[in-house]
């Protein structure tokens, strides 16, 4: 048994220390975000955040994030309460079949975690790792630079919320 | 900090011999007359051509272009342990470039490392190698320098603290340490080795990497081809000291130069990736000569260098009786299923018994490319390694470098490898700080 | 107003109609059975007339619409909910959608083509006006008054003294079991209050909050997972496979091996992938497959036997050509490449069979599959879920064969199977490679005076249609055999999809080689023969222009008298900034391009910027412009969303993509192998401007704009360099061999 920790809560897996992240994700935690595309580094699409970076959960074993906080699309926010990027990603209607999208949004995530105003240039740079075959790259970009705005917004909502 | 007392007590020499030098008039020379740009339709487009592939074997376009940027027009920082230095733009502006060089002044610059307007170039040039380089080769990359595009771009000041921003100081630099017309030749070892000869020694200055430098920066002769120091990698030995676990064939060279990649060695990685990149489109004939040249410069194997690539194996993972079993779990759980999968180079991992990196004195190739990966070229066929910097903490690294030294390696330990993981993480986290900090990434695309 | 009705396709193929058009008799026979049946019912209709088979509404008041369409990623189940809601006069949320299931939605074949809107979409919207029109009907039988004084609002029927009946009272009696009527009394385009609005995709939220969304994140209770491991090369033979030790691997339930079908089943997933790893490595197989030599297919493809069919002839004595030109274009095998290798999860109970499956139809997999399995089909039941997009025939189906083969195997546990990426990659239906050579001369004027196209290409779908066309039927010991290939009839076509220009040339000839011979397994992948019909057509228009001394965009217009394709010419053209005898900065060049996919769907025209670097060879779309007129607009950014992502992705095609093989293996077989677009190259805008036709047919929009972004860009390239390229893919190397010669 190995305690992992995702999204703020401790689960308890009984999966063999050489697993991929991704399959634990998936099937241990019964998450659906993070998604398998290549198994081998090359796409994109299982992207996770370890302890604040992008991690490509598909080449990640379980016994590499022992005790680290891994965050999931699942843990940023839902529908009905929608963390800043999902509703960029939203309002962008940034996706077609959506397959890449998941991963797409948890490195951009890192990325405005680590600077909240990135260039275009950064963010295309950022997101070269991930691959999208149904061309849904501008509204991608669109999506993160929005979500900059957006939790921009909310950071000056808050700011004022705690004065 | 010896390093630096050694550089400091170098350049008190340097100042001594630049003051005698000055006696001898050595320090200046003459400005040559800028002209109004040739028309590019004015060369020869069989010698623009010829020009084309020798620009390619002399790498000229990784220092003078930076990632994202226009071709040649410099502005590239390279970083020596005197400060940085900023290439030049090599594009034919008028103004900012080399668009008013006559012939002569190229040829100048390229034979005694001065510029036009008379000033001494700083040897991150390499005219060390470049002054070999025939009339008629000079020649050819005028003619192809004047014909690329003209970019008007200046280069950022050099950052070089006094007395290094005193150029005349470069005067005593050379007359310590410039030598021209070195390259061996031997009638005997027949054309091909001549030829590779002298490209080896001249444009392709595989030396200026793959030579260790004294502390004034320059090669030492005594130690041609020892392994050097590029971008916060280590060019590997190339002479008898080399470790690559099987000794390198004219054969395997000119596969690997021409490729990017050899069965029994792996994928060119690093600063070494865009030197193979680029010799991809030069001449057979001249890859060869490079090949066979360096193969019978690289001296007697070591005794524990096996020559075929079936008789490197890895101990089995039962031998490795050391007490790393986190290291053996990391390998076997995020390494294995590519370098021990059955995909061939260069789509599947090397074989890491093979690795020249692991087996390397110096570790921090291994590092970078854990940390790093290899990422896709874009649009091209080519292997992609994911990085781990996001997932492997530090200790975790210790243990999987140690691990791979001891299994596949077979040597001892590396030293103070903790603090070399610390580093190559900062190179690392360096090289996302400065894609975040401006808008054009100023680094060549490695960590 | 009057009903759209789907445009005769004779008559759209002749445009002006005093044109000699002649098709071979294959098609004319098909076209002759179809004239002589009674007035056709719209859409999807014509075969499942039943209104309720797609619209109903509960006692309670639920509404349904069904479409046995499959959502795909391009967004119609919101369009499909955003007709219904127009059409009933309901609000939007207020009725959901059910997509392609065998137990429950039409036969509607394969989502395919661009079809979705035109078939599905317009079955929809007269079932939807229809059942409205029934409900009325019926309220007024109640109020005892007549129907138009009636009206309809939040899915209740109101009469003029504010008595109201819900659709869910009204509804009792089995209202909608009737039969369609040929036409509708469909709403005014001018009161459109959902259709034609931007209305978010219902299907996105989900996707970007980790819901549920595709049958990759099913989870049935007791749910097994499996792997297949796949012969190395076509035709392998499995020599030998010694089980045993990978059978006792710790969670391993089984392993099915059936003749060369070789799969494992574990409890755990990772745990099947180790066994499938293992099983790989235990398997010995005998290969025999000979690939083509893939440099040269030009050669390979028409040396190989063809049919030949004469697809248009038109002929004017009296206009002869003085100057003429004459080019070879060709293109690559290229990979779907769906991003999410290909899933499914089967059960067999009780003799019954459910696949979940994202396949593009389920009926003819449905088929497919029971006759693989020897069941009756009535026992096999399709369902869809989404999967990662599949832009054309990829390894969906063979994946639902695969879960259901294993899945019999296992009866009661549901079995998921999930394909490696290296199995997609390697064992999809590619793209087929095509050749096309153009002539034409031009006439004093400078126009086209005789123009002749020829292209080679095998056929463009080989879909279930029988057990043969799956790979898991193909592998197992009593095997089935890949069913010949056809080619598919005009006026869509297959490898001649597009190949009869749209523009009017006095003289015209146009030959379709068919070549049944398959070296490399190919069906459908988006937009078909059309991507590379119109990029060589529209790069020949190109050169044509120059030989005419002619600005691109004005050759064009001067050969076109479609009122409507022009109008799209003239908006991209506008839009762009297009003038004669611009002169694009340095290094960079403009290219055009237009078509009318299948000269009877969606037209589109495309400018383009791009940016060629000489020294590397590299070339970047820098921005396009597109002009769309897809019909009557039911979701302005769904078609949006169509046409950015046709760019992108034919940019990918068109700049980086080959499958690559030795003599006897596929060696793309990931992406590193098989390079697409990254975000480096992606441009820095792209501008659709969409042309709405009120009251127009829907005319589908997803598979329109991958040929005229192909051309666009390479003649933007020709532009930027004074190079033409005519080989696919347009590659840094080529480019760059191209400007140094």
């Amino acid at each position: 048994m190995t305690t992992l920790k995702v999204n703020g809560r401790d689960h308890q897996v009984d999966a063999d220390p050489d697993t991929p992240l991704l399959y634990v994700l998936r099937n241990d935690v019964a998450l659906n975000a993070a998604k398998f595309g290549c198994g081998l580094g090359q796409c994109g699409s299982c992207t996770v955040i370890v302890d604040g970076k992008a991690v490509l959960s598909c080449v990640t074993p379980l016994l590499l994030v022992e005790g680290k906080q891994v965050t999931t699309l699942e843990g940023l926010g839902t529908v009905a309460a929608p963390a800043p990027i999902q509703r960029a990603f939203m309002e962008e209607q940034a996706a077609q079949c959506g397959y890449c999208i998941a991963g797409m949004m948890m490195r951009a995530q890192a990325l405005l975690m680590r600077n909240p105003k990135p260039s275009d240039a950064q963010i295309r740079a950022e997101l070269e790792p991930h691959l999208c075959r149904c061309g849904t790259h501008m509204r991608i970009l669109r999506a993160v630079h929005r979500a900059a705005r957006l939790m921009d917004t909310a950071d000056a909502a808050s700011d004022r919320s705690v004065r | 900090m010896p390093g630096q007392l050694r550089i400091i007590t170098g350049i008190a020499a340097i100042v001594l011999v630049a003051g005698v030098a000055a006696g001898y008039a050595v320090a200046w020379r003459p400005q040559i007359a800028a002209i109004a740009p040739p028309r590019p339709d004015t060369f020869d487009p069989d010698i623009v051509k010829r020009g084309r592939d020798l620009a390619s074997i002399g790498n000229c376009n990784t220092c003078h272009t930076v990632q994202g940027g226009a071709n040649y027009a410099g502005g590239l920082p390279v970083p020596t342990p005197f400060g940085t230095i900023f290439s030049s733009n090599i594009t034919p502006d008028a103004e900012t470039g080399i668009g008013g060089w006559p012939e002569e002044a190229f040829v100048r610059a390229m034979r005694a490392g001065v510029s036009r307007a008379g000033r001494h170039l700083y040897p991150t040039f390499p005219y060390d190698h470049f002054t070999n380089v025939s009339d008629a080769d000079d020649r050819a990359l005028y003619a192809f320098l004047m014909t690329r595009q003209p970019v008007h771009a200046s280069a950022p000041a050099n950052q070089l603290s006094f007395p290094l921003n005193y150029r005349p100081l470069i005067a005593g630099w050379k007359l310590l340490y410039f030598r021209s017309g070195d390259v061996p030749s031997d009638a005997a070892k027949g054309a091909e080795w001549n030829r590779g000869a002298y490209l080896v020694e001249g444009l392709a200055h595989c030396g200026a990497c793959h030579t260790p430098r004294n502390a004034l920066g320059a090669e030492r002769v005594n130690a041609q081809f020892a392994g050097g120091d590029v971008d916060n990698w280590h060019a590997y030995a190339l002479n008898d000291t080399s470790r690559a676990p099987v000794r390198w064939t004219a054969d395997a060279l000119y596969a690997y130069l021409r490729h990017g990649w050899h069965a029994d060695h792996g994928t060119a990685r690093g600063p070494m990736a865009e030197v193979v990149g680029n010799l991809a489109s030069v001449p057979d004939s001249d890859v060869r000569a490079i090949a066979m040249y360096m193969a019978d410069i690289s001296g007697a194997p070591a005794p524990d260098r096996k020559p075929p690539a079936d008789a490197v194996t890895p101990s089995t993972s039962a031998d490795a009786t050391q007490p790393n079993a986190a290291g053996a779990a990391i390998y076997a759980a995020a390494c294995a299923a590519c370098h021990e999968g059955n995909r061939a180079l260069p789509y599947g991992g090397v074989n890491l018994a093979l690795s020249t990196a692991i087996a390397s004195p110096d570790p921090r190739n291994l590092l970078n490319i854990v940390l790093s990966g290899v990422t896709a070229v874009d649009g091209e066929r080519s292997p992609i390694m994911p990085g781990f910097a996001a997932s492997i903490d530090d200790a975790q690294m210790v243990a999987l470098a140690n691990y791979l030294r001891a299994r596949f390696g077979k040597r001892p330990a590396w030293n103070d490898l903790d603090k070399a993981v610390r580093n190559a993480r900062t190179v690392q986290a360096a090289s996302l700080a400065v894609r975040d900090a401006s808008t054009e990434s100023t680094q060549r695309g490695k960590p | 107003m009057t009903a759209p009705v789907v445009l005769d396709r004779r008559s759209v193929l002749a445009g002006g109609g005093a044109l000699i058009v002649s098709f071979s008799l294959r098609h004319a026979v098909a076209q002759e059975r179809k004239a002589s049946q009674g007035p056709e019912l719209p859409g999807s209709l014509a075969k499942t007339p039943n209104l309720d088979s797609w619209i109903r509404i509960d006692a309670d008041g639920q509404i349904t619409a069904f479409t046995g369409k499959a959502e795909l990623g391009q967004g119609f189940r919101t369009a499909f909910q955003q007709i219904a809601a127009e059409q009933l006069d309901i609000p939007f949320d207020a009725l959901k959608v059910i997509t392609a299931d065998t137990k429950l939605t039409a036969n509607e074949g394969y989502t395919s083509g661009s079809h979705s809107m035109q078939d599905s979409g317009t079955a929809i919207l007269h079932a939807a006006a229809q059942a409205r029109a029934l409900l009325v009907a019926e309220a007024a039988k109640r109020f005892a008054l007549p129907p138009d004084e009636l009206r309809t609002e939040n899915a209740a029927v109101v009469a003029p003294d504010g008595r109201r009946l819900t659709y869910g009272e009204l509804v009792a009696s089995d209202v909608l079991h009737v039969q369609a009527q040929p036409t509708s009394n469909l709403k005014d385009p001018a009161s459109f209050k959902v259709m034609g609005q931007p209305v978010p995709r219902v299907d996105i939220p989900a996707k970007v909050t980790g819901g549920a969304a595709y049958v990759q994140d099913m989870r049935l209770p007791g749910m097994v997972h499996a792997r297949v491991v796949r012969p190395p090369s076509y035709g392998a033979q499995l020599a030998e496979c010694d089980t045993a030790a990978i059978e006792k691997m710790p969670g391993v339930i089984g392993i099915v091996r059936d003749g060369n079908f070789l799969a494992v089943v574990a409890e755990k997933e990772f745990g099947a992938v180790k066994a499938m790893h293992a099983l790989a490595a235990a398997a010995k197989w005998r290969e025999s497959a000979k690939l083509p030599n893939q440099h040269d297919l030009a050669s390979v493809l028409t040396a190989l036997p063809s049919q030949d069919f004469a697809i248009f002839q038109r002929s004017d004595p009296t206009v002869s050509g003085a100057r003429s030109l004459e080019a070879t274009y060709t293109r690559p095998y290229q990979s779907h490449g769906s991003i999410g290798p290909s899933c499914a999860v089967a059960q067999f109970v009780d003799g019954a069979m459910t696949v979940w499956t994202h396949t593009q139809g389920v009926y003819p997999d449905r088929q497919s599959i029971a006759e693989m399995l020897g069941m009756p089909q009535a026992s096999v039941r399709l369902i869809h879920v989404e999967g990662s997009g599949c832009y054309g025939h990829n390894g969906a189906d063979d994946a639902a064969a695969d879960a259901a083969l294993i899945a019999r195997a296992l009866p009661g546990r549901p079995v998921r199977v999930q394909w490696m990426r290296e199995q997609e990659h390697g064992w999809e239906p590619y793209g087929p490679a095509m050749v096309t050579r153009l002539s034409a001369s031009l006439d004093g004027n400078g126009k086209i005076a005789d123009w002749n196209f020829a292209v080679w290409s095998n056929t463009h779908s080989m879909r279930p249609g029988g057990a043969g066309s799956l790979l898991a039927a193909q592998h197992i010991a009593r095997s089935f055999a890949v069913p010949a290939p056809k080619p598919l009839p005009l006026p869509e076509g297959g490898g001649d999809r597009n190949a009869i220009p749209i523009y009017n040339f006095p003289n015209a000839h146009v030959m379709h080689h068919f070549i049944p011979a398959m070296p490399l397994r190919i069906s459908a992948m988006r937009a078909l023969g059309a991507y590379h019909n119109v990029f060589s057509i529209e790069s020949f228009m190109d050169e044509l222009a120059d030989l005419a001394g002619d600005d691109p965009v004005a050759f064009r217009l001067k050969h076109l008298d479609d009122v409507r394709g022009r109008a799209v010419v003239e908006k991209a053209a506008q839009e762009f900034g297009w003038t004669r005898g611009q002169k694009p900065p340095q290094n960079r060049g403009y290219g055009f391009a237009f078509a009318r996919y299948k000269n009877l769907a969606a037209y589109c025209a495309i400018a383009s910027e791009v940016e060629v670097d000489r020294e590397t060879g590299r070339a970047r779309l820098v921005r396009a412009v597109a002009a769309v007129d897809a019909g009557q607009v039911v979701n302005p950014d769904g078609i949006t969303n169509q046409i950015e992502g046709a760019i992108v992705q034919s940019t990918s095609w068109t700049l980086y993509e080959s499958v690559s093989f030795d003599d006897v293996r596929i060696t793309s077989i990931d992406w590193q192998t098989y390079p697409i677009l990254r975000f480096n190259a992606v441009p820095d805008s792209i501008a659709v401007h969409i042309i709405n036709r009120p009251g127009q047919p829907f005319l589908g929009s997803g598979e329109t704009g991958q040929g005229p972004a192909a051309a666009s860009l390479a003649n933007a390239i020709a532009r930027a360099t004074g190079k033409r390229l005519r080989n696919l893919p347009l590659s840094r190397k080529r480019i760059k061999d191209a400007i140094d010669a």
